[in-house]
């Protein structure tokens, strides 16, 4: 009974209690939603790459390896010798392995030479494919499969001509040697999307007339000749490989990172994903703190708002006193309304945040290719919601003492 | 034997407010029978709202000795106090008596969740307070409605009926029937009297109106049991 007038007074309240209750779901939501994007970036980020178990290339930093290898970021200082990709590949713990090249960009888009391997190879979020959703898988020197948001943001096509510009910047482009779109592919989530992939050879014929970074003048091989000539490349950038044993990997990786003939280095994927999340770890820390200012925020908004009712409420706790009541029911009562204007809002909260992920979870995936699950909420959550209402109880207690003071001083008599 | 001590006895009770405020308020002596009708009269500022806190426990007085129904107040702690008014005492105010919030039903039942003996008498707390609601001439459907909705008169009969449910020795009523107009007042006091006349309640009413006089067993003047007093010392 006691619990039904705490409620009936709060519902007689409806438009501040409503207000302080919407403040609270709202910060809440936002909370949880922040929670929502940061493990659900951290978990596309640890996609971005599965089922390669070690990536190869030259000897730099692990995390310089795979920004530049997966993410398409930075640049490789050194590229490995054809002859060293040749000799690791022969060895026999080695089930596949894909070489990867790069360099040249096209508009704002890298460039990946590659063999037509990397498309049944390359596994994200879990082992899942590539998909080809317009087109196919180039079958051509001079075709080019190209990623869903170049696709977009070009606006092109399949059949469509591109050039491909040697190097970053795009001021001089191979353009005797125009590529077309064969293939487009489906969107990933990952920077396969960026990418424009041709083949290993259609990388060397692009710098057939070619020497030490610029174009050799009055040459121009046509393509017909270039096509009859020898493209085995002279180098890669680095490889993925796939080992027969997964027991195999470690030994591999040591003897790639002994190889005695070129300074190598090879690395565990995911140990090299967590390196570069450990990085980016500190932002994150950034946004939980300010997600969680806001919930103290709306506490403290919530304690303002009872505070200023105390006044209006007085008679209230007179007549609960004159009744018997001891005046640490008086305070009990204020801190139980708390905690259920918090768990109403935490409960709301949550609701937003499941209606806010079921309209924005599509629209999120295909614009920042982030897949947020929709699932029961975590432990983690369930905590983070009970420590708001233990949190919204604690906080009462300091307008609840004024409460418990006053209702003291004025007994049963209130004279207002 | 606390049914055949009075059941209100104060002696020589001396109460100051605390702070500078010189004034205080000096009861010799006061005594109240069980099942009697008693009219306190006395002007504002006459001390009647002190000699009630100090009757209900809220207040306690700094010398003397104040007995309800044989037990003496500053003995308890103040938790007991609190307890022990919920069991006694039935109160009735002026006005804004009520939660205007909760329903009927629960206004009435609410002095029973701090007095488990007064609670322990009824079998059925609906249909007591069903019940109670009839004596007063309440309609039943007025049980479930939210007790703000209520006009004056009828609130003051369900505060009325929530002084009375469980049967406590001892209803006082602060000035119950000034917010009331003459006919309802009439009612009012009518239902109250035969109430309080039907289960033994000895009832305490204070108010400046000597008018309601002759319906009572006895009148006591504020100004004859007690004296302003300023202190000098």
């Amino acid at each position: 009974m006691i619990l039904r007038l705490a409620f009936g007074s709060l519902v007689a309240r409806a438009l501040t209690v409503g207000m302080t209750i919407l403040a609270i779901a709202l910060s809440v939501a936002l909370f949880l939603g922040v929670e929502k994007v940061r493990t659900g970036a951290k978990a596309s980020f640890a996609d971005t790459i599965s089922g390669t178990d070690l990536i190869i290339g030259a000897r730099s930093g692990s995390v310089q390896l795979l920004l530049y290898s997966v993410f398409r970021i930075g640049n490789a200082t050194n590229n490995m010798t054809w002859e060293s990709y040749q000799d690791i590949s022969s060895r026999p713990e080695i089930d596949w392995i894909v070489p990867i090249s790069l360099g040249d960009s096209h508009r704002q888009f890298r460039v990946m030479g590659t063999t037509p391997a990397f498309f049944e190879r390359y596994k994200y979020r879990s082992d899942q494919s590539l998909a080809v959703r317009d087109g196919a898988i180039m079958s051509d020197i001079f075709d080019t499969v190209i990623g869903a948001d170049v696709a977009t943001t070009l606006g092109y096509e399949v059949g469509d001509p591109i050039v491909v510009a040697h190097g970053l910047a795009s001021f001089s482009e191979h353009e005797n040697q125009p590529f077309r779109i064969s293939g487009i592919l489906e969107k990933t989530g990952t920077p396969v999307d960026r990418t424009v992939v041709v083949s290993l050879e259609a990388i060397e014929a692009v710098h057939v007339d070619w020497q030490s970074g610029a174009q050799i003048p009055g040459q121009a091989t046509p393509a017909n000749v270039i096509r009859q000539m020898d493209l085995e490349p002279q180098a890669v950038t680095a490889a993925l490989i796939g080992v027969k044993s997964r027991l195999q990997v470690f030994g591999l990786q040591r003897s790639i990172n002994e190889y005695p003939q070129e300074p190598l280095l090879a690395i565990l994927p995911g140990v090299a994903l967590q390196e570069l999340w450990q990085i980016v770890s500190i932002a994150e820390t950034a946004l939980i703190a300010v997600s969680a200012m806001v919930v103290i925020t709306a506490l403290i908004g919530m304690m303002a708002t009872i505070f200023s009712s105390l006044n209006e409420r007085r008679r209230e706790m007179a007549i609960f006193r004159a009744m018997g009541a001891r005046p640490r029911v008086v305070l009990g009562l204020l801190v139980l309304e708390a905690a259920l204007m918090a768990a109403i809002g935490a409960i709301l909260g949550l609701a937003l945040l499941y209606v806010g992920l079921f309209i924005g979870q599509p629209l999120i995936d295909s614009a920042f290719g982030l897949w947020l699950p929709i699932e029961a909420p975590t432990m983690r959550e369930v905590w983070v919601l009970l420590s708001v209402v233990a949190a919204s109880a604690i906080v009462s207690t300091v307008p609840a003492l004024r409460a418990y003071r006053m209702s003291l001083a004025d007994g049963m008599m209130v004279k207002t | 034997m606390p049914d055949v001590a009075p059941i209100l006895q104060l002696d020589d009770v001396r109460y100051r407010w605390p702070g500078r405020t010189p004034f205080g308020l000096h009861v010799p002596t006061l005594t109240l029978a069980r099942s009697e009708t008693v009219l306190l009269l006395g002007e504002s500022g006459s001390g009647k709202s002190t000699l009630l806190s100090l009757i209900c426990g809220t207040i306690i007085a700094q010398s003397g000795s104040v007995s309800v129904a044989g037990h003496s107040i500053a003995s308890l702690s103040a938790g007991k106090r609190d307890r022990f008014r919920a069991e006694q005492i039935g109160l009735i105010f002026q006005q804004f008596n009520l939660l205007p919030f909760a329903s009927v039903r629960d206004n009435i039942l609410l002095p029973l969740q701090f007095a488990p003996e007064r609670r322990s008498r009824i079998l059925n707390l609906n249909a007591e307070a069903k019940r109670r609601c009839r004596d007063l001439r309440l309609p039943d459907d007025v049980m479930t409605a939210q007790a703000g909705t209520l006009s004056v008169g009828q609130q003051q009969r369900v505060a009325a009926a929530r002084a009375l449910i469980g049967t406590p020795p001892l209803i006082i009523a602060d000035e119950p029937t000034s917010s009331l107009d003459a006919a309802t007042q009439a009612t009012f006091l009518e239902l109250l009297f035969a109430q309080s006349r039907a289960h033994g309640t000895t009832l305490l009413m204070v108010s400046h109106d000597a008018r309601l006089s002759p319906q009572f067993d006895r009148v006591i003047h504020m100004a004859d049991i007690a004296q302003n007093v300023r202190d000098t010392a």
